[in-house]
């Protein structure tokens, strides 16, 4: 079990207090680069114990228990099909508070958090790779990376993300 | 300065709904012939409390209307009105109008107008009518009252804390003085020293004389408020006329006093008034203060407290391993933490727990209103009130009860003359029962009624299109009347009849773990006995583990567990599998199969667990028996789903989340689907 990972933000671009500047948690899958709102990332995990569900689609890995709470973890890489899908030490696990849920997602790899300005998304294109594109909110362009940013809330609350019942899915 | 008094409000609805369920309680206890004062005065008091508050709070619909209740329980209190059963009835309809005003105020909903008019008149008038006879009950008992024409001698001595509870001396004192001519002279605390004192503490204390003939009980309703911080001594003004072995009636000519006559009660000559000795009789509940906290926050507290059990557990886990002789006192230390976590989980569930007189105290009503309604005459005796079960499952298990209650009034009790034709006696007879029994509570009810009539079930069952055979046990046919849709009433009365309730009633019972049985003997009376968890968060459970992976069973449904041998697993048209136990043929299910997880190696234990819910068993097949356990049940559907046959999850002594296997569950979708 690794320790949970302590996010230090990278100050890039200007300093000046612009509201409209948004952070980002980037992750990887595969070869893409993704990000989240850092707001609803709640910490970072190693993989540990998880207890399998029955019922569940092959992307649910089941339940972890995150101090004394029952948390679902849903392994993007299988979800996305994108990258390879290994459990071992440098496994990662992004802990997600999503409102009144809580949900982990493994990933390939957390990066870095960053600050994005308006002008550096663009709109997001009509296609997309493994992510739907009506779950992406735009793209990001920072030098040579590109970001894929994703309403998260919205992604995970899908019905094909088999996380919710579909009367708590009629409230949110 | 402007107060937000909104914030105060939802505790001012709990106490005045608190405040008449005493009042009913009290009223329902009230026996016309022979008239408690005490009980009297809890009434009263109630009444007061909500008078007040809602004056305070700007509720002048609640404030009036109780006003007019509160004169007439003054009447009664004060012995100038005779307490009838009509006055009682009156009362207790106020008490319901109270009721109404008070959701509508918090709901900010409009009232019933005409229903709130109609017990106003009914007050009105009564108190209207009946004005004269308290003279005439004054005179007929004269040695019960004082003169009081010289006025009061008050000594008032607020407690230091009297200004934080916000109330202000100068405020009482004018209201004294509108009573009549007031002298107030104070009185300093002649250890104050004024270097040490605290500007926010209160340390005048005033000696009052009130040259005003009221009633001592208008004195005191001035200091209502402060009653309990201070020292408060009433003594009427001696006058040379004035002698209590020689009571008098004087008559009061324009008196500022809210009635006339005056009088006082001789043997209420407790003067020295300490609320605080007489608060436990005032709310008429158990002795002690208390506070009230949300829920969310004992939750919150039981959620913690399940946390540290799991890490106390998962610490005595890792120390077995160590050497006592050099980690004596680490050793000695967690065992000490084992004692005082368990001590402190006891301590906090129990905090939860409420007595069953929670549920209990509302069939007093019930009974008595619609037995009077049914032309029933009907006893209701409640044993066990103070068992004590856990708030959640108190909640739930109201309705149902209620229904039960009205079902034995309804249908189960004859009417007088029904019964005396019976050789009963007339007056029907329901009891109410709490009990423990092991991990359990047990309620009964049981009335001595007509009992169940087999013949009309089963007519009602086949009308209904119900599988049902003449050869079926009485149980058996007793339990149908849990089915949907079943009513043997002749007539639908707005009582019950209607056939929706006894399923319902049986699904509310099952969906808290709990069972319901039916005993009845024609003519003799229905014994209904419900059998409850004594909390929903917490569980007895046995685990077991199938591949790498633990699951919890509740123990409440594991009948036995066994190996059986080869030969007595049998497979039914290929696919389905049974397995004699005794002489029975269980369905069998391997939990692996139902749970999706990869098939081991080792499976020819042939292990089961024989589980048994709603009266239908299965084998579940299993790897191992891991042992017996108490488990803190979380929530699966918070942050997940519901997921099939499982009821929830809990957190085990290494860390890992175990699944709570559905009883019920797994026998409705496993059993029917062999049998059929």
């Amino acid at each position: 079990m690794s320790a949970a990972t302590t996010l230090a933000p990278t100050h890039q671009g200007n300093t000046v207090l612009d509201a409209m500047v948004q952070e980002y948690l980037t992750f990887t899958l595969g070869e893409e680069e993704y990000g989240v709102d850092i707001l609803k990332v709640q910490e970072i995990r190693g993989y540990d114990t998880i207890t399998r569900m029955p019922d569940a689609p092959d992307f649910i890995k089941g339940v972890i228990n995150l101090r004394g709470t029952i948390v679902p973890v849903v392994d993007m890489r299988i979800k996305f099909k994108l990258g390879k899908v290994v459990y071992d030490e440098f496994t990662v696990m992004i802990i997600l508070n999503l409102g009144r849920r809580v949900v982990g997602m493994v990933v390939d790899g957390v990066s870095d958090v960053m600050q994005l300005n308006p002008d550096q998304v663009r709109p997001a294109p009509e296609f997309g790779g493994g992510v739907n594109t009506k779950y992406i909110t735009g793209l990001g362009v920072l030098d040579q990376r590109m970001l894929i940013l994703v309403d998260i809330e919205k992604l995970m609350s899908a019905a094909d993300m088999a996380l919710m019942d579909v009367q708590a899915q009629s409230l949110q | 300065m402007t107060l937000d008094l909104s914030r105060f409000h939802q505790t001012f609805f709990d106490e005045s709904f608190e405040g008449l369920d005493t009042m009913e309680a009290a009223l329902l206890r009230l026996d016309p012939a022979a008239v408690d004062a005490e009980t009297i005065n809890t009434i009263f008091r109630a009444a007061h409390s909500i008078k007040g508050g809602s004056g305070t709070f700007g509720f002048t619909a609640v404030a009036s209307f109780t006003h007019l209740l509160e004169t007439l329980l003054d009447q009664m209190r004060s012995g100038k009105r005779v307490v009838t059963a009509e006055n009682v009835d009156l009362l207790l309809k106020s008490s319901d109008a109270v009721r109404e005003l008070l959701h509508a105020a918090k709901d900010a909903r409009e009232v019933n107008v005409a229903l709130i008019a109609e017990h106003q008149r009914a007050l009105e008038t009564t108190l209207a009518t009946d004005g004269s006879a308290s003279a005439v009950q004054v005179s007929a008992a004269p040695e019960a009252l004082v003169e009081v024409a010289g006025g009061w001698s008050i000594r008032f001595l607020p407690q230091a804390s009297l200004f934080r509870s916000g109330n202000e001396p100068i405020r009482i004192l004018r209201e004294l003085a509108t009573l009549g001519p007031l002298t107030a002279e104070p009185v300093l605390d002649a250890q104050l020293k004024l270097v040490d004192s605290n500007p926010e503490d209160a340390h005048l204390g005033w000696q009052l004389q009130l040259a005003a003939p009221v009633n001592e009980a208008v004195v005191r309703e001035v200091f209502s408020w402060v009653e309990d911080e201070c020292t408060l001594v009433i003594e009427p003004l001696r006058a040379p006329d004035t002698k209590p072995t020689k009571p008098q009636l004087t008559v009061i000519e324009g008196g500022k006093g809210r009635e006339a006559p005056e009088e006082r009660r001789v043997s209420h000559d407790r003067r020295v008034s300490d609320r605080r000795s007489e608060a436990p009789a005032a709310s008429g509940n158990a002795g002690g203060g208390s506070i009230r906290v949300p829920t969310e926050k004992i939750d919150l507290l039981i959620n913690l407290v399940g946390e540290l059990v799991i890490t106390q557990a998962m610490l005595a886990q890792q120390a077995n391993g160590l050497d006592p002789t050099v980690c004596e006192k680490l050793l000695a230390g967690l065992g000490q933490l084992d004692r005082n976590t368990r001590q402190l989980q006891e301590s906090v569930m129990s905090i939860r727990m409420l007595p069953m007189d929670f549920v209990f105290s509302r069939f007093p009503r019930l009974v008595h209103d619609l037995a009077s309604k049914l032309g029933k005459q009907i006893r209701l005796d409640t044993i066990g009130a103070d068992t004590e079960l856990d708030k959640s499952v108190i909640e739930k298990i109201a309705d149902p009860l209620t229904h039960l209650v009205r079902n034995s009034l309804d249908h189960g009790i004859e009417t007088p003359e029904d019964r005396i034709a019976a050789g009963k006696p007339a007056e029907g007879s329901i009891t109410l029962k709490a009990s423990h029994r092991g991990g359990n509570i047990v309620i009964e009810i049981i009335d001595d009624g007509r009992g169940l009539n087999r013949a009309k079930i089963l007519a009602k069952a086949r009308s209904n299109g119900l599988d049902v055979s003449d050869a079926m046990s009485d149980s058996e046919v007793n339990q149908l009347i849990f089915a949907p849709g079943f009513s043997t009433a002749e007539v639908v009365t707005d009582v019950s009849g209607r056939g929706v309730g006894m399923d319902v009633v049986k699904k509310n019972i099952l969906a808290l773990n709990g069972q319901v049985d039916l005993a009845s003997k024609p003519g003799q009376g229905t014994h209904i006995t419900i059998r409850l968890p004594l909390t929903l968060a917490i569980l007895d459970g046995m685990s077991i583990g199938v591949g790498n992976e633990v699951f919890i069973v509740p123990l409440a449904s594991v009948v036995e567990s066994m190996q059986a041998q080869n030969d007595d697993v049998k497979t039914v048209g290929g696919t389905g599998r049974v397995v004699r136990v005794r002489n029975e043929m269980v369905p069998l299910m391997a939990l692996h199969d139902l749970v999706q997880l990869p098939a081991t190696t080792q499976r020819e234990h042939n292990l089961f667990i024989l589980i048994e819910s709603e009266g239908r068993k299965l084998a579940l097949e299993v790897d191992e028996l891991l042992g017996q356990q108490q488990v803190v049940v979380k929530s699966l559907e918070s942050n997940y789903r519901r997921v099939p046959y499982m009821s929830g999850a809990t957190i085990l002594g290494d860390g890992r989340v175990a699944l709570i296997l559905d009883a019920g569950e797994l026998v409705r979708r496993t059993a029917p689907s062999l049998a059929a």
